[in-house]
Order: C-alpha cells, then structure tokens, then sequence
C-alpha cells in the first residue's frame, strides 16, 4: 500500500517504475512445469469442445477446440490432456480450462512452420491468439471502419510492471523486426510508440514516431493515450479500436519477431513477480505453469489469509487457488501479505469528493455509486455516466469511506449490459 | 478443511491510500484544538464540562440508535465525536448540561440518524442542533446574556450584538488584533479566529476539507460586507470584523466544508461557500438574526444537490458528432 502523502491537496500520483538499468531487470528462468493449463475464453461451453482426456499433444500445436475449427489453443507443452475442468470466470461465469501433463521434453510442433509463415491477417488470426504479450488481433483486424492507428504500449498498463520497457531496453533489434510483421499484418497507416522519456533513445531507434508519456497512472490506460496523443476523445461505451485505434504490447511484437523466425509460436511469458516486500522479480515462465509452482521456485511462502493477485495492484484479478494458471495476458503475480490486504467496507459514501477529483474521466463517481448501491443501473448508464469509466481504479483507490467502488462500477457495467441484452432479444 | 490454506478474494485495486473516515474525523479533532483550547483557557471548566458532555452525549445518541435500528456501531469513526465537538464550540461556556443532551439529540438523530447515518444528512448537523437551540430557548444562546458573569479583561459584548444595536460607533472598542487573538465574547470555541484559521489550513492542506469552499466563503462575507459598509459606514459594519466575530470563522472552516452537505465539484463550491457569505451578511445586517452563519448554512446545505448538477461533462461526452 502506497501511503496518502501528508499533504493532500493534489491528486495521487502513482508512479510507474522505469527501467533503467538493465542488469537489475535479469530475468529468471522458471523450470518446466509438470502440468500446465489452459484457460479458454468464456464463450466456449463444454459440450462444443471435441479436445478429449488422452489426446497427445505436442508444444506449439494448434489445437481444434470446436468443430467448425474457428475456436483453437495453442498447447504449451509436450504430453496428455488430461481433462477439461472448470473454473469461475471475472464475471462469475463457468469457463473452461484444458489440463495438459507434461512427458519430458518439448517436441515441436511443425504446422505454423509450414502455412503459417506468411504475415497475413488470416494467420494472425489462426495462430496468435496465444501469443505472450496478448495481442487482440480479433479486434485489430475485424472492426469496420478498420482500425488504422496502432499504439505500441512501451508502459505496462498496472503499477510495479515493467515487462514492456524491458524489451524497448534489451530487445531493441527484434521489436524493430517485429514492427515490421506488425505492418504487414494489420496494414495500419500510421503506427506510434509509448514510453517514458528515459527510453525515447531506445524508442526512436525502431523509425517508428515515439511519444514520451509521462509514466504516471493512469496516463497510459488506452482512453487516455487516445484523448492525450490522438486528440480523440472515445464516446462512453466506445472502445478505441471503434476509433479506429488500436493497442498492442511492445512484448508481443517481440513475440511476433520470435515466432517468424524460430517458426514456432512463443509459449514463453515474461512475468513480474512481486513479493509481499513489493519488490518485483522479473521471470519467464511457461504459459500455464500454475502459480504454486513460480512462488515455488522463487521459495515465496503463503499463508492462510494472504492474496494473490494476477496483474497489478490497481487492475489486477485475485485468484482463490494457486493452481491458477499463467495466461497470456497475465503481466504480474502480486503476492499480499495478509496484513496488506484492502477490504472494502459497508459504509455510506460520505460525499468527501476525493472520487470524483481523482477520476481522469471526469465521472461523477459520489452520484454514481450512491445509484449502484441501490441497483439502478439504467439511471446510472443514462445520467451519471457509468459507461464513460475507463476502469482505472483510482476511485476505491482514494475512497475515504474505503466503499469498493471500483467493484460497483464493474457489477454495474456487467448488469447494465445483461439489461440490454436482454431489452434486444426481446425487441 | 480447517487446515486448508485459503486466500483472500477481493476486487481491484489491491491499493489504497490508507485514508479512512476515523483518520479524518481525528485531523477535525485536532484542527480544532487550539481554539478548544483557548475556550477552556478563558472560560475555564464550564467550558471544559460542555464539550466533554457534548462530545460524550453525541456518542451515545449514535451509539443507542446504531442498537435501535440495528446496525452496526459507528461511534468508532470519530463522525458523531466530531458532531458532538462542533456543536459544543458554538454554545456558550454557560450552556446547562440539558441543553447539550437535547442539542445533540438533536444533532445526532435528527440531524444525522434518520437520514441514514453518516454521508446520508442533507444538513449539517451541528447546525441543525445550534438552529433548534437557538429558536427553542433563545436567551441561552444569546451572548450577551449567558456570558454576563463573566469579565476576561476585555469589551464584553457579543460583537455582531453591539453592532447590530448599537451601530459602527461601539467598533472603537474592538482592535481587529484583538478580535484575532480571542479578545471578543462568543461560542466556546468559535473567538479564537488565530486558532481557527491555524485549524483550517491544517485541513486544508492535509485535503480533508478544500479551499474552495473556505475561499470562496470568507470571499462572500467580505465583498457583501463591503457594500454594505460604503452605503452606510454608520449602520454596518465593515468587512473585516464580519470576517472576525460570530460564526464565520468556524463557519468557513468547520462548519460549512462537512462533507455530506456540501458539493464536490469546482464551480459549484464556488458558488456554494460565496453564496453562504452572502446570505450570512445579509441576515446579520438586514435580517431579524444577529449571527447570520447558521441560517445561511443551512439554506445552502438545501441547495447542495442542486448546485452539484453543474459538473464537468464526462470524457468523450458529446463529442460524438463534433
């Protein structure tokens, strides 16, 4: 917890780390795990899934997870699938997870090699979906108008990461390739980098047009970059890449450069680890290494009480078991000490304002969780625009009464559109 | 199962500031002090016996209806102590012990209780409290009166009273030092500007109440003072000593910033504390009152909601079609 400051008049500044120096930032190899799993996107249900318990795979493997071959899994290790279970989504929802037990050593596997090697959008969509980094080609190459601004984030999203300044520093040569794929895979016009001004050197050497972003959260959030560098203010319910704006991680390019060159689709992420003492550790692991086997590694010890987090201390989602697995977008496994951990209260909101100063997206935050408390989701939506949130967390972050604001903004947003879903189907 | 390791689940962020309703309600407490403080000094222990029963009554009114409507207890966020502490500034030294157990009945369960508790209260409390008292029995709450025992060594006439009644002639008794320091006959805790404002400042720069308000307010009384004062320099008073005596001190600091009663946007504090100066004037000079302050208040508290409709638009509002 990153104390108030004496003095409390300005807004709070939450700095992002910068990397400076490179040899702090070595990163640890996390050995291969004995069983990873896969988490699959939400949508999937079970009885559409033709994986079964016994099929061999091996790394790197596309694996058809429907019938109509739409749907797919990258397999991230050499072995037996040995189920398919399920875990409880973000939202509450069932989703499905794949279980695959690793059998010694990685066989590769040799289908992206043979088809899928060229840079087009098709096979950024057929293979990539996986990559380390998490890059969303689905929304880089499928809206309409299509999206012809593309930002590569030099900052990491959350706090206490530095994943992607990492590789501006000390993979400069394959981020300078990878831009290239990037180019002919999207066919964006224009491309722009963010980092902070120390990297800008390291930035302008790949040709590409560098902003320097001051690393203060929530500068770095999509919304603001959008409104800050473009002069594009996103409409609430809007996503950028409706703007015709999109965002990729500077690690999944570099995963792009490694894929086109290895022939082999990346099952490595990076990941920060953050100890209860709050200093990161920067490792690579093996996509779905469950987390019991990192803190393993690393000899970090848990106990009963504590929390985990996988992300950062302001976006981040904490997980109820450590066998949770690493996924591609997982940035960070934050480990809290049980003396640490926030809990929210049932207290009023006391109208102090601190929200809605806080706020970057200028929401009335006081009206607004006095509605959402109350279940007016509707109201909330159409006068005290919950859909303008960028989700930055500031709110809970500086709320005096310490209400879980930023857990009332998001319940509200998912029930408001089951609302509308709902309105549509029965138009 | 009880032997299983379990983790904490909650939703982002895993942060915060550390800010907490008890840590504000203890910086009011403390930014109060020196005035307290000061009341006790001139006043001595009848002083000193109003605010401890203020205070402690205040907790147990909160404490017995958080029993009564079954929820659970709050006394522990120093709000209804800090209710109790404000209200006991405003009442004179001489205040019998009934009046402050019905003034902060009033305070706690009128004012703030039947509205839900804390952050609920569309007025502010102490204010409701002092605006009961000062319509129920009004010769206790007039200075003049309860005070008439007592001589600290200076003009010991209530000074929007001497004012009011007896026109600009009785300011030749006042020195505006005098009036900084405490030199003036008044609430407990309400004399001491020197202290008031030291308090003050400390909130506001520890950001638990905001300058807007506190500006925008003394702002008020003065410039509405002013007028005032050049149309008929006999009769009213001028802006300074408005800024000084009665109420408006704490008012501006204490009173008028509570959090639930008061806006949270820019302009509308703006308009909210300058409109507060200018009704406290206009009651103190043209109005049947001789301290305008808590009327004033009160009727911009009505006006909060309101006020806080003028807000800045959301990111990415109404630029759709620009």
């Amino acid at each position: 917890m990153i104390k108030r400051p004496f003095f409390g008049l300005a807004r709070p500044s939450l700095k992002h780390p910068v990397v400076v120096n490179r040899e702090q930032d070595s990163v640890e190899e996390i050995p291969l795990p004995q069983k990873v799993t896969l988490f699959l996107s939400p949508h999937i249900k079970i009885d559409d899934i033709i994986l079964r318990a016994g099929d061999k795979v091996i790394t790197g493997q596309r694996l058809k997870l429907t019938g109509d071959g739409k749907d797919y899994l990258i397999s991230t290790a050499t072995g037996t699938i040995t189920g398919i279970s399920e875990y409880t989504g973000y939202l509450g929802q069932t989703c499905q997870a794949v279980s695959i037990e690793a059998a010694g050593d990685d066989q590769w596997d040799d289908e992206f090699n043979e088809r899928g090697k060229t840079t087009s959008p098709e096979n950024a969509l057929e293979f990539f979906n996986y990559l380390p980094g998490n890059p969303d080609f689905q929304s880089l190459l499928s809206f309409q108008p299509p999206v012809n601004t593309i930002i590569i984030n030099g900052i990491d999203k959350d706090l206490l990461i530095a994943t992607n300044q990492l590789v501006f520093k000390t993979e400069t040569e394959s981020l300078i390739e990878g831009i290239e794929h990037l180019k002919k895979i999207t066919r964006a016009s224009s491309l722009f980098i963010t980092v902070p001004s120390d990297l800008t050197a390291e930035a302008e050497k790949t040709g590409v047009p560098v902003h320097a972003v001051n690393p203060v959260y929530p500068n770095i959030l999509p919304e603001i970059i959008t409104k800050n560098i473009l002069g594009r203010a996103v409409p609430p319910g809007k996503r950028c890449e409706e703007m015709g704006v999109g965002f990729i991680n500077a690690e999944a390019v570099v995963s792009l450069t490694r894929a086109f060159a290895e022939g082999k689709i990346p099952v490595d992420k990076i990941v920060t680890v953050i100890n209860k003492d709050y200093i990161p550790v920067n490792i690579r692991a093996r996509i779905g290494t469950p987390v019991k086997d990192i803190l393993k590694a690393l000899n970090i010890e848990t106990e009963h009480g504590d929390q985990i987090v996988l992300g950062g201390p302001m976006t981040g989602t904490a997980i109820y078991s450590e066998d949770m697995p690493v996924s591609p977008d997982t940035d960070a496994i934050m480990v809290l000490d049980k003396k640490r951990i926030v809990l929210g209260s049932g207290s009023h909101c006391i109208n102090c304002g601190e929200c809605v100063r806080a706020c970057p997206a200028r929401v009335p935050v006081n009206m607004l969780v006095r509605l959402l408390e109350n279940g007016l989701y509707e109201e909330a939506a159409e006068q005290y625009d919950l859909l303008s949130c960028i989700e930055c967390g500031l709110c809970s972050y500086v709320c005096v009464a310490r209400i879980p604001v930023f857990h009332y903004i998001m319940l509200g947003k998912y029930e408001f559109s089951r609302i509308q879903s709902a309105e549509e189907s029965n138009a | 199962m009880h032997n299983q390791k379990l983790l904490v689940s909650s939703h982002a962020p895993y942060w915060h500031n550390g800010s907490s309703i008890s840590g504000k309600s203890y910086s009011f407490m403390l930014a109060a002090l020196p005035a307290v403080i000061m009341g006790i000094y001139q006043y001595g222990l009848p002083a000193l016996g109003v605010l401890a029963l203020s205070i402690s009554c205040a907790m147990i009114w909160e404490l017995l209806m958080d029993l009564a409507m079954r929820r659970p207890v709050s006394i522990g966020d120093g709000n209804a102590a800090v209710i109790g502490l404000l209200f006991a500034m405003l009442l004179p030294a001489t205040a019998p012990w009934w009046l402050v157990v019905a003034g902060t009945f009033v305070a706690i369960i009128i004012g703030k209780q039947i509205y839900g508790g804390i952050g609920c209260n569309p007025f502010n409390p102490s204010l409701v409290a002092i605006a009961i008292i000062m319509l129920s029995w009004k010769s206790f709450m007039d200075f003049n009166e309860a005070l008439v025992n007592y001589d600290l060594g200076f003009y010991m006439v209530y000074p929007l009273s001497a004012v009011k009644h007896m026109g600009t002639s009785v300011l030749s008794n006042f020195s505006m030092t005098g009036l900084l320091l405490g030199q003036q006959a008044g609430g407990i805790g309400t004399t001491f500007g020197l202290g008031l404002i030291i308090g003050g400042l400390y909130l506001i720069l520890r950001g638990h109440i905001r300058w807007e308000i506190s500006l925008s307010f003394l702002l008020g009384v003065f410039v509405t003072a002013y007028f005032f004062n050049i149309a008929d320099p006999d009769k009213y008073a001028p802006p300074l000593f408005h800024i000084l005596t009665g109420y408006s001190l704490i008012a501006a600091f204490f009173l008028l910033t509570e959090d639930s009663s008061s806006p949270v946007n820019f302009v509308p504090m703006l308009i909210y504390g300058a409109v507060a100066g200018f009704l406290t004037v206009l009651i103190r000079n043209i109005g049947a009152f001789v301290d305008g302050a808590v009327f004033a208040i009160l009727l911009v508290n009505v006006s909060n909601p309101l006020l806080d409709k003028i807000r800045p638009k959301a990111m990415g509002k109404g630029t759709e079609h620009a």
